[in-house]
């Protein structure tokens, strides 16, 4: 750790107007897991603003492949073989470098590999469903899958969550830590799923949806989609700060 | 015409799930993938300060413990130094300060080894008392909830604290303060969080 001041202060304050309320009714499991007295806000101290750092010894290059992560050798995960890449920025569109993108999903079928998933669909014994991987300087990042099957779920009888992958990324600070979820353009059951309707501008969730990139698709191979993933800003130390005490 | 901001909006959060495991802790799912996990230890051997352990139960608004939990830690050391570049101060090699947990599937139970972090400089040369901040994910938990963990032994830091007196309704500020007690020689903390309800915990916009 080598001895540096704050150069940059607070993180912009979360728009919680954007992201979606802690009580959403339609998704069910929302009602009894929401607290129902406001939340405290909080400027930023020095535990917000700090966050664990990782390095590329906390993981191997081939994390972020998912088509061979779990594979018995030389096999291959049945689905659709897809490339999900893009960049993490923050609200100012600066690339957060070297930050950790970690993923998981269900294969093909919609089925997870966890073992409290019993839906009908099958496991693909070649597939695990999670991957991890580092951004570069760019801020960018690329993982190597199929795409995830669509699977029912317990909140009205007949709701389908659309194909989906988990993105967990952690920004700089603690402040930024953020879990969301990947959706696929075109998909229609993104406009009927309980858990993306928890969001309330339409905007909002258009930017959940990765886009078809024919750019970055590898002919007769893989097919790709971008996805780019957007932290909270930061504000300069403009004139002198008091985070410091002074 | 008016100047645009051209400010990007943050990626708005969704529910980590019921299977957040997979991604996160394979291991608890039940296969293992990863040469290692990561989060499994937030202080490592050279940490200096007292070795203790923190658990709980995370309850939700009918009482129930929630079972499919996913927590972080993060915290500064024994010296109120976090292990991060913009931090002024040293951290013992091998000293993360960051860890991750899940709850039992059966009872709902989590917990973590760690040492006892030390009080951090605040905002305006106020000192705040020692504390873990904790971010909470789970299925039904839309955006992940933030709180901090707060030590009984510390009345007097506790009582001098710029953020706990930021609670304005005294009796809630009992809610982020673990309870000491001593097993056998292992130092436990005892933090429940209530999501919703009765003595719900304080969340945090951060």
């Amino acid at each position: 750790m080598q001895d540096r001041p704050l150069q940059q202060a607070e993180f912009y304050q979360r728009d919680r107007r954007w992201h979606p309320p802690a009580y959403a009714k339609d998704y069910k499991t929302s009602v009894t897991r929401s607290p129902q007295f406001p939340l405290i806000s909080l400027e930023n101290t020095a535990s917000e603003i700090t966050g664990p750092t990782f390095g590329h010894n906390d993981l191997n290059p081939t994390d972020n492949d998912l088509l061979s992560n779990f594979a018995a050798a030389g096999q291959s995960p049945i689905g659709e073989r897809i490339i999900v890449h893009g960049r993490v920025l923050d609200e100012n569109a600066r690339p957060v470098p070297e930050t950790l993108v970690e993923i998981w999903q269900a294969n093909a079928s919609g089925r997870y590999r966890h073992k409290k998933d019993s839906y009908l669909g099958a496991l693909d014994p070649n597939f695990g469903g999670c991957g991890r991987t580092m951004t570069n300087a760019e801020g960018y990042y690329y993982f190597r899958t199929v795409k995830p099957g669509a699977y029912p779920w317990r909140n009205w009888v007949n709701d389908w969550r659309p194909a989906h992958i988990h993105v967990s990324v952690f920004g700089t600070g603690f402040a930024q830590r953020l879990i969301t979820q990947l959706y696929f353009e075109g998909d229609p059951l993104i406009a009927r799923c309980p858990i993306v309707n928890t969001i309330p501008d339409p905007a909002a969730v258009d930017q959940l949806i990765a886009r078809l990139d024919m750019n970055a698709t590898i002919p007769l191979d893989t097919i790709a989609y971008k996805f780019d993933i957007v932290l909270r800003g930061r504000r300069s130390t403009l004139f002198e700060n008091r985070l410091e005490g002074n | 015409m008016q100047q645009d901001l051209n400010y990007l909006k943050e990626t708005p959060s969704q529910t980590a799930g019921p299977y957040v495991h997979i991604g996160l802790a394979p291991g608890a799912a039940g296969f293992q993938i990863y040469e290692q996990e990561l989060g499994q230890e937030i202080a490592g051997p050279n940490a200096k300060g007292e070795r203790i352990r923190v658990e709980g139960l995370v309850i939700d608004g009918t009482g129930s413990p929630v079972k499919d939990v996913l927590l972080e830690a993060w915290q500064a050391n024994a010296a109120g130094i976090y292990a991060h570049r913009e931090h002024p101060g040293e951290t013992e090699e091998g000293f993360r300060g960051w860890g991750r947990v899940i709850t039992d599937f059966e009872t709902g139970e989590w917990g973590f080894d760690t040492i006892k972090p030390g009080p951090v400089m605040g905002r305006n040369g106020q000192m705040m008392a020692p504390h873990i901040n904790l971010w909470i994910v789970a299925r039904g938990i839309n955006t992940g909830l933030n709180t901090r963990i707060y030590f009984d032994d510390e009345a007097a830091a506790n009582a001098k604290d710029p953020v706990i007196n930021l609670v304005e309704w005294e009796r809630r500020r009992a809610t982020l303060i673990a309870k000491r007690s001593d097993q056998e020689g292992q130092l436990l903390y005892r933090f429940d969080i209530r999501l919703q309800g009765e003595d719900e915990t304080v969340f945090f916009d951060i």
